[in-house]
């Protein structure tokens, strides 16, 4: 019994040192954004650059790349936050895992700076592990270390796009706008189809009144639509419209994927 | 007459309660035992990994460093006897995940031995070639922990699972067992040593 009573303690305090641990990474920002400073490494306009580029080529191929700037790392190996960072946040598309992310951590007087592109499942075949320690060797530490910390990030991106373009194109991207399209062309059917029946119903039952009381079909018809309101089933309609509008917004970052990462990349440090 | 029938149904109702409470416990316990399995692959595989670089790292090593040859024998013995060393998934208790991980850390030993004498050949370190290679080594042992923590976890969630009330119960009933995790090795965070 009290051997019992301890390992449930254990896994209740294992369990407590999880989420004091998971409460030190950044949430994912809200709107989502593909370029997270927080550490004001770049300049605003350095940054929207950037957003806009990873965010286009997210847009073009799905593949997600994504950076993240901390002013620390709270204690752990560089590669390790950049993992667990990464899952958390789902960079890349679910079941393709094709995500990057690009960690930065300053250099500060009394800390090294340090670096790390941890690249998910599915872009571990065009990005090895050699080839992301190429990147951070020969595109990123050299501007960093002269403070040109926009043109490191730009080029080892302009490298990453490179790299991934034609790995994966934006089959996804492309069927989900074309898939809410044809779900809105199909609301619009069924839109008519209602309004139509609704219509038929209505004359005939106007007909019925109007012959039955002797009056006009037109004034039947005015009564009985005075009497019925559709607003419901209008006000259902207007909103399935409403999250097609949310797809087709192209300029935007529509956040993570739920891409998984199993530790392939490499790192260096200024 | 009437009695009976209230008594059949309430057992009706009864048995209908404990028949969905059960199969769905029951399906979701064989979900997750699945999912730890599938992790336990992964592991394995991350750890394949490694072994497959070993040989390509060895050779390169080689021709630089001649008077190495009993580290590498060491690092080649210690990859035939982790290669060995393979466990069934459904039998992931702390015995089996022991031995698994004891043959694996003594290649993680004589890796850090080879990388530590490296150091002292320059011509070597320059090597493009084995650049590359150690930056995939660097990179296998990064997956090798990232794997093994989510194993851990996916053990995890399964335990727990498995040991809430009721479902205590109906996993005593269908046999399902905790499973082991990987621990830290006790002297893992000990630094290899260097010997002049």
């Amino acid at each position: 019994m009290r051997k019992k009573i301890k390992y449930i303690l254990l896994i209740l305090i294992s369990f407590i040192s999880i989420q004091t641990i998971a409460q030190n990474f950044p949430q994912k920002a809200n709107p989502p954004r593909i370029v997270n400073d927080y550490a004001n490494f770049l300049s605003k306009q350095e940054n929207q650059a950037l957003e806009n580029k990873l965010v286009k080529f997210n847009n073009e191929s799905s593949t997600q790349i994504a950076i993240a700037i901390v002013k620390s790392l709270d204690g752990y190996d560089k590669a390790s936050y950049a993992f667990e960072l990464a899952e958390k946040w789902g960079v890349g598309q679910e079941g393709k895992d094709n995500g990057a992310l690009i960690l930065v951590k300053p250099n500060y007087a009394d800390s090294k700076g340090e670096v790390f592109i941890a690249t998910g499942y599915g872009l571990e075949g065009v990005i090895p592990d050699a080839i992301a320690k190429r990147i951070v060797e020969n595109e990123i530490i050299p501007y960093f270390k002269q403070g040109m910390y926009f043109k490191g990030l730009d080029e080892a991106t302009n490298r990453i796009m490179e790299l991934s373009r034609g790995e994966y194109t934006a089959d996804d991207y492309k069927q989900a706008t074309s898939g809410s399209a044809g779900s809105a062309i199909l609301t619009v059917i069924i839109f008519l189809i209602v309004i139509i029946f609704s219509f038929i119903g209505r004359a005939r039952r106007a007909r019925h009144y109007a012959v039955g009381h002797n009056v006009p079909f037109w004034i039947a018809m005015g009564m009985l639509s005075s009497n019925r309101s559709h607003g419901g089933s209008f006000g259902n309609f207007s909103s399935g419209g409403g999250s097609f509008g949310g797809f087709s917004g192209g300029g935007g970052f529509g956040g993570f994927g739920g891409g998984s990462f199993g530790g392939g990349g490499a790192g260096g440090s200024w | 007459m009437k009695k009976k029938w209230i008594t059949i149904i309430v057992i009706a109702v009864i048995a209908l309660f404990f028949y969905s409470s059960i199969k769905g416990n029951y399906n979701k316990m064989v979900a997750m035992d699945e999912g730890v399995k599938s992790q336990w692959a992964q592991v394995e595989n991350v750890y394949q990994r490694r072994a497959d670089l070993i040989p390509n790292l060895v050779n390169t090593v080689k021709g630089y460093a001649e008077h190495e040859q009993e580290t590498l024998t060491g690092v080649i013995e210690a990859r035939a006897k982790a290669t060995s060393t393979t466990i069934d998934p459904s039998n992931l208790n702390t015995e089996s995940i022991q031995a698994f991980q004891q043959a694996q850390s003594g290649l993680s030993s004589a890796l850090s031995r080879l990388m530590v004498v490296v150091e002292r050949y320059p011509d070597l370190k320059a090597n493009q070639n084995f650049l590359e290679l150690q930056a995939q080594l660097e990179g296998t042992e990064n997956r090798i922990t990232v794997e093994r923590q989510k194993f851990n976890n996916s053990a995890q969630t399964f335990n727990t699972f498995i040991k809430q009330f009721p479902k205590n119960i109906y996993a005593n009933i269908f046999d399902f067992e905790e499973k082991a995790y990987f621990k830290a090795q006790e002297n893992a965070q000990e630094a290899p040593k260097v010997e002049f």
